[in-house]
């Protein structure tokens, strides 16, 4: 795989948010606003680029059997430095986010691409992975975000917007709407991909680890 | 249609065709939709036509662009337009009436798979996405013009305890108050439903069901049981929304259960709810139960043996 071709992949082909439906509960939580959507993706970025780098260095040293806690520490040590210095630098950010900044260390992409990537692919690799699949969910929050902010509120990034903000649909601003908004993203990411998202091997039945016990392994 | 789903023997032919159903029920929901011109004025006309022409159109457009068959001939979206604009207030923006239309006929029908296959009901839905969208604009009764009465729903004034200012049981029954356009006349409704009942086009299950239950239970709960069944959208969300066929269960026992669950949503969220009215957060989630209501009253065929659950 060329260099391009995986840092490209995180954005559509495999966009870790619209075609893995990973990491949701941020993507919904907090694209209620542009700001905060950038925000939380470029924290997110920062931290699985932190993770893969390191995790790839140590994909010969970290047993086996234990790799997964060893994944929980090493994300949460860098989710800690991340929320230390959103606290202190970007303070308005850190309120915005609350609770879902701690909560970057359990999500599934970092996990994900920990699993699928940097645990088998040497630094380089892995560090680009980590910058595609970090633009990829940036991207997928602020496109979320930005439905959400333009048709709910009348604004963009703060910004009013003329007629619009006149004519909100306040829904968009509710769960709901964010729900409305990411399936409409799925939709289009999935006639971008050609229907990847629909018939992805790679997270597909047969490789979930539940196969055996829903009764459809290898149905897929 | 491809694939019928077919009950069991014996069976017989009939010449019903869908079409003809959703013809009888436009005809069944025209008293309500004069009683709404009378009452309301040309604006419920012109409501109603907005929403209709809209549902018409995305329902056009979308089996259009994705190359669809197109079923705008069967009058099922005619009907959602209607059923949509009786349950909007008379002022509703129409650019909002349209944002409603589309809801309805695009996110709730169409992309689960178009007519038969919604698993809820499009103007129900359609009606609390606007609820929620619109708050202001989906609470602001215009006044009546035949006689000027106080600018809130009769449910509405009971909430805030305002019991003087309610109107009579006449007005109740044929519709001079406030509220959406086609709720208020209960005679209209009630014209309608009888006029389904006798071209069979809907069984008295969902609808006896659902308004007995909200009549017991108010009348255990001591909150005007008469005058809760004419208010706020009852009759025309029993007679008209919780008898849609592919959101309503198929089984006569299922359809009693449906209405009672229906009726005690209603009066739960009446009797406590933050909202004056319930009919239709009740028969959305009952929509979202009938799957299982349909398979906990699954019939067994003549001989059959039956399935251990």
């Amino acid at each position: 795989m060329s260099k391009l071709s995986i840092f490209m992949k995180g954005i559509i082909k495999e966009n870790p948010v619209l075609v893995f439906a990973l990491g949701i509960c941020p993507a919904l939580a907090v694209s209620s606003q542009a700001v905060n959507a950038v925000g939380m993706g470029l924290a997110t970025t920062f931290v699985l680029l932190c993770t893969n780098t390191v995790i790839s260095l140590l994909r010969k040293v970290i047993p086996d059997k234990v790799r997964i806690p060893c994944y929980i520490v090493l994300t949460a040590a860098f989710v800690t430095i991340t929320q230390l210095i959103v606290k202190a630098y970007v303070h308005p950010l850190y309120l915005a986010l609350g609770i879902f900044l701690p909560l970057i260390t359990v999500n599934c992409i970092i996990m994900a691409r920990a699993e699928i990537f940097a645990k088998k692919n040497r630094l380089f690799d892995s560090v680009i992975d980590a910058l595609g699949m970090g633009l990829g969910f940036t991207l997928a929050l602020l496109a979320i975000a930005s439905i959400r902010e333009i048709f709910g509120n009348g604004t963009w990034f703060g910004i009013e917007l003329p007629v619009l903000a006149e004519h909100n649909i306040s829904i968009f601003m509710l769960a709901p709407g964010g729900f409305i908004a990411f399936g409409i993203l799925v939709a289009i990411a999935n006639k971008v991909s050609n229907g990847r998202a629909a018939k992805l091997k790679e997270s597909g039945c047969a490789r979930c680890p539940a196969a055996t016990a829903c009764g459809k392994g290898g149905a897929a | 249609m491809t694939r019928m789903i077919v009950s069991f023997a014996p069976h017989i032919r009939e010449r019903v065709t869908t079409s003809r159903i959703m013809l009888d029920v436009i005809i069944a929901l025209c008293p309500a939709f004069i009683a709404a011109v009378l009452i309301f004025g040309p604006r419920a006309a012109l409501v109603t036509g907005v929403c209709v022409a809209s549902c018409v159109f995305f329902e056009w457009a979308y089996q259009k662009l994705l190359k669809k068959t197109i079923t705008v001939g069967d009058f099922s979206a005619v009907i959602t337009g209607m059923l949509l604009a009786f349950n909007l207030p008379v002022g509703i923006p129409l650019w909002q009436a349209i944002f409603g239309s589309g809801v309805a006929i695009i996110l709730v029908k169409q992309l689960f798979g178009g007519i038969g296959k919604n698993f809820a009901n499009p103007a129900i839905t359609a009606r609390i996405v606007m609820f929620i969208s619109f708050p202001a604009a989906m609470a602001t009764w215009a006044p009546i013009p035949v006689d000027a009465i106080s600018s809130a729903t009769p449910l509405e004034l009971i909430q805030r305890g305002d019991l003087a200012a309610l109107p009579g049981m006449w007005d109740m029954f044929i519709g001079t108050r406030m509220g959406s356009l086609g709720e208020t006349s209960a005679l209209a409704l009630l014209i309608g439903g009888i006029y389904l009942l006798a071209r069979r086009v809907i069984t008295w299950h969902i609808p006896v069901a659902f308004i007995g239950t909200v009549f017991v239970l108010t009348a255990l709960l001591g909150i005007q049981p008469t005058f809760q069944l004419f208010a706020g959208g009852l009759l025309l969300g029993a007679i008209f929304m919780a008898t849609d066929y592919p959101t309503s269960p198929q089984t006569r026992t299922g359809r009693i259960i449906f209405g009672i669950g229906c009726g005690v949503l209603t009066v739960i969220i009446r009797a406590w709810g933050a909202y004056p009215e319930g009919v239709s957060f009740a028969i959305l989630f009952m929509n979202v139960l009938v799957p299982f209501i349909n398979k906990l009253t699954m019939t067994k065929p003549l001989g059959g043996i039956k399935k251990k659950p």
